[in-house]
């Protein structure tokens, strides 16, 4: 059984694996289009039910005995931002590590449950981690830049390195992804220093343009702004919200008043399990459940 | 009691001081006095013919000069290279980036013991294994002896470096779906690299001047080394053989080739310190 | 193959698949070598068993208690190149561990801050000096002076003394010199070590001692010298295990004789520079193999001393494990 995820129909024609054209994707999937097309900035207010972007049912993480995340069933909506919040331990980081796979690193990890990503089976038995991760993005606490690479390399490298080498078409895409992270201007001079000459919140941007670049489907974010100043924490809000426009963005964050900012659907997690999701608005004025009320009114967390 | 006491466990201190400081010199004065006689006794004999011609056939002659002792030491030096670094090197990649924990201790004790064990042993083992199957001293037996003391050095100076690289970095790569092993060569050992230099340029340094490996595996020569097969010329030997020989010009020379050697030693160890940069805090 | 008109991804699920086995390739590289360091020790092993096979059968135990070392009779002992070892490893460390802890003291606590690093890298310096040189120059130099000196002095006002007796070679080559050149070559492994054991003890240990109004030797001798014993033991022991293996310098000064004397005056010679010498010239395959046997037992006393050194140095490297 080979890889599940489909692909576009005009690029099979380059590909030899033979094996890709005799999946059979298990349901029909009409979305499959490359999202970078794909217009809508609002989540579904015109044509259709809006497009589910993970489709989380029953999920439970295990590190060895220990078990992060209990029962979660979670619909993320494409083309949206989705907040994920809830005191330290909660799990809203491990849950947001199965959506690209990243929590099986940790030795011990296992899961029950199922998260179909965009239709597909995101644990299916052929699925390759590495092919999900191209098409889910993430940006870390912490910002990575390569410190060997230069600017334009950091951003390049999950092209290059993933076999493409037209260097018009790089280029192209280098320019793409620097001002689409807002950085274009302020580095386009100097894309020949290295990755970490730049302050901190240049490098977080340089870090979501590097993410950007492979134009993956979706972005997920685990605390992108704690390490940053409030100037430059404003920037990669901004940021989100623009991108918000052709990227599913899945944020993890313990700043309440950030979730409140720039997400329109938020998740709130206590103890591994998800006590109540709903519109941000909703969540934040006006929670069904009293946990969720204590939370956000800051009684604990 | 208690002011002239006082007063004896001053002294006393201060001479626990001084004791500290004659150990300090006591350690310092054997590499002075031995690069002072290097210098004293060799350097007079460094000239153009040293560096160019072979060494005398007559034994009781003066003048003839080290020059296949010290290609036949960069010679074996490279050869113990090819052998023995793509070895160690992916022997240590194996500790940091695949290892699991009861897998790695057992290595690293491996490593350890064999790092321990005296070169001698690998020049019996080059012996065995290489010089008597092939039926001569070749230089090629030589490299594997030397190599073989490589290997331990170079892995667990490889794995030392590698883990320093944050885990932050493989994990930018995993999230952009970089494969595995691209992240390993092309992020981890890019980022490592400057240590990775380092390591193999210390372990090259140390067989520079391994003598007991060599002795029964490249022999020695008295003439240019013309192939892999043949015995070869190296400094150490040279050295030694001069050093004993009843021949005050041989011993002359061995001095002038002890001087060289060094200098080979100490060039690897500048270099070494040059790409490592800016040294942490004593 | 690629074709040439590669398609360009326009997005991340266009990006050609990576080679399935590029990963399992490289894997499998890193656990080939280290099967590989694995055959090393293998390697190390065969060899030295096989080949003192022949001998091993021929003496039996007693080749460890003979004293014998008759090339013409093949009459074989290893005793004399025990005893040689053990002397002149006995006389390295008796020099050098109290000189090693103290330059480890000197730097750690008393050495001025500018003075650190290249004190260090002097030490390193001298570790790097290869062994055949110290032989030259310890035949050349030391030798000689310690003849004329110590020696000729030791030998003359305390000769009756066995450890100072008997006739004295006129190059100087004796088991003291061997030791004293062997503790020159130790010096460097010990005191670095010996200072990074030290650096471990925490400063919680030195103010205390210092809170109670101790003095600065006082410190060091009840803070940091008892804290740190098993670590500085594990030093000596390293040394040690170095010092079981020196070989060409050893050669070059101690004599090669194949007598146990007890003076100290007197030439001697070791496991490992015994094989150094005669390997090339043995001459027939029970002479050789009575060599692998040397070397057998050689590798085995030094695995031993070092697993023993390991065990001590990382012992206070995790700490808690003393109690209070």
């Amino acid at each position: 059984m080979n890889q599940v995820i489909s692909i576009t129909p005009s690029t099979m024609s380059d590909r030899d694996k033979p094996a890709v054209d005799a999946v059979a994707a298990p349901t029909p999937v009409p979305t499959m289009k490359p999202m970078a097309v794909v217009p809508p900035s609002a989540p579904a207010t015109t044509a259709g039910p809006p497009q589910i972007a993970f489709d989380i049912q029953d999920l439970s993480i295990f590190y060895g005995a220990h078990q992060a995340i209990k029962n979660v069933s979670l619909q993320i909506t494409a083309h949206s931002v989705t907040a994920i919040i809830g005191p330290s331990g909660c799990g809203k980081s491990t849950l947001l590590r199965s959506l690209n796979r990243m929590h099986e690193l940790t030795p011990g990890a296992r899961h029950t449950g199922s998260i179909r990503i965009l239709g597909d089976d995101l644990y299916g038995p052929g699925i390759d981690p590495t092919v999900v991760r191209r098409r889910v993005g993430m940006i870390f606490q912490k910002s990575n830049p390569f410190p060997t690479l230069t600017i334009a390399e950091n951003v390049l490298v999950g092209l290059r390195l993933n076999g493409v080498r037209d260097k018009v078409f790089l280029n192209r895409r280098l320019e793409e992804s620097l001002r689409m992270a807002a950085l274009w201007d302020e580095v386009k001079d100097h894309l020949h220093r290295p990755g970490t000459s730049l302050s901190g919140g240049q490098q977080q941007r340089l870090c979501i343009a590097r993410a950007i670049a492979n134009r993956p489907e979706i972005l997920l974010m685990d605390e992108p702004c704690s390490a940053l100043d409030p100037i430059a924490t404003g920037k990669v809000e901004e940021l989100i919200h623009e991108l918000s426009r052709d990227y599913t963005i899945v944020i993890v964050t313990h700043n309440m008043q950030q979730a409140a900012r720039v997400s329109n659907k938020t998740a709130f997690m206590y103890m591994g399990k998800l006590v109540e999701y709903g519109e941000t608005e909703q969540i934040f004025m006006n929670p069904k459940d009293p946990q969720t009320e204590a939370y956000v009114s800051g009684r604990f967390g | 009691m208690s002011a002239t006491y006082d007063q004896y466990r001053k002294a006393k201190s201060h001479c626990m001081s001084g004791l500290a400081v004659f150990c300090a010199v006591m350690v310092v004065m054997p590499l002075v006095l031995v690069l002072f006689y290097l210098l004293k006794m060799g350097f007079s004999s460094l000239n153009w013919a040293f560096f160019t011609q072979l060494p005398n056939a007559d034994p009781e002659g003066s003048g003839g000069g080290m020059a296949n002792a010290i290609v036949g030491t960069l010679e074996l030096m490279v050869i113990a290279l090819v052998l023995g670094v793509p070895v160690g090197l992916l022997g240590g990649i194996f500790l940091s980036e695949y290892g699991g924990e009861k897998t790695n201790g057992f290595v690293r004790f491996a490593a350890d013991v064999l790092n321990g064990v005296p070169s001698i042993v690998w020049g019996m083992v080059g012996y065995t294994l290489v010089v008597v199957p092939m039926h001569g001293y070749s230089a090629f037996a030589g490299g594997v002896a030397l190599a073989f003391i490589m290997i331990p050095l170079v892995l667990r100076t490889t794995e030392e470096v590698l883990v320093l690289v944050p885990g932050a970095y493989r994990e930018a790569g995993l999230a952009l779906g970089i494969p595995r092993w691209k992240i390993t060569v092309h992020i981890v050992l890019r980022t490592a690299f400057k240590g990775l230099v380092t390591g193999v340029l210390l372990a090259l340094g140390r067989i520079a001047g391994e003598t007991a490996p060599i002795l029964f595996t490249a022999l020695g020569n008295p003439n240019w080394n013309n192939s892999l097969k043949e015995p070869i010329a190296a400094l150490p030997i040279q050295i030694y053989y001069y050093a004993i020989s009843p021949f005050p010009d041989q011993n002359r020379q061995a001095w002038a080739g002890a001087l060289v050697l060094i200098g080979i030693v100490f060039l690897l160890s500048a270099s070494v310190r040059i790409i490592a940069g800016r040294r942490k805090k004593a | 193959m690629k074709s040439t008109a590669q398609a360009l991804p326009a997005t991340a699920a266009d990006l050609p698949a990576p080679n399935r086995w590029g990963n399992r390739i490289f894997e499998g590289m890193t656990m080939l070598s280290v099967v590989i360091l694995g055959v090393c020790f293998v390697c190390a092993a065969y060899v030295l068993v096989e080949g003192a096979w022949l001998a091993i059968h021929t003496y039996g135990w007693s080749f460890l208690t003979s004293q014998q070392w008759n090339p013409v009779t093949e009459n074989f002992g290893a005793l004399p190149f025990i005893f040689g070892t053990v002397v002149s490893a006995a006389i390295a460390l008796l020099i050098a561990v109290p000189l090693s802890i103290g330059t480890a003291i000197f730097l750690t606590d008393l050495a001025p801050l500018w003075m650190r690093q290249p004190l260090t890298s002097v030490i390193e310096m001298l570790a790097a000096v290869p062994s055949v040189i110290w032989g030259l120059w310890g035949l050349f130099v030391l030798m000689p002076w310690l003849h004329d000196h110590p020696y000729t002095w030791l030998n003359k006002h305390f000769g009756s003394i066995p450890i100072f007796g008997g006739p004295i070679e006129g190059s100087g080559s004796c088991i003291m010199s061997a030791g004293i050149i062997v503790a020159i070559m130790i010096l460097p492994i010990v005191t670095s070590v010996s200072r990074e054991i030290l650096r471990a003890v925490p400063d919680l240990q030195r103010e205390a001692a210092y809170g109670l109004g101790a003095t600065r030797w006082e410190v060091t001798r009840i803070a940091v010298l008892s804290y740190a014993r098993r670590g500085l033991l594990g030093a000596a022991v390293l040394g040690l295990g170095r010092a079981l293996g020196e070989t060409m310098a050893v050669t070059m000064v101690v004599g090669n004789s194949p007598k146990i004397h007890a003076s100290l005056l007197q030439p001697g010679w070791t496991l490992a520079s015994v094989i150094a010498n005669q390997f090339g010239e043995a001459s027939d395959d029970l002479q050789r193999s009575v060599l692998f046997e040397i070397g057998l037992v050689l590798v085995g006393v030094t695995i031993v001393v070092n697993i023993g050194a390991l065990i001590l140095i990382k012992s206070i490297e995790t700490p808690g494990t003393r109690r209070a």
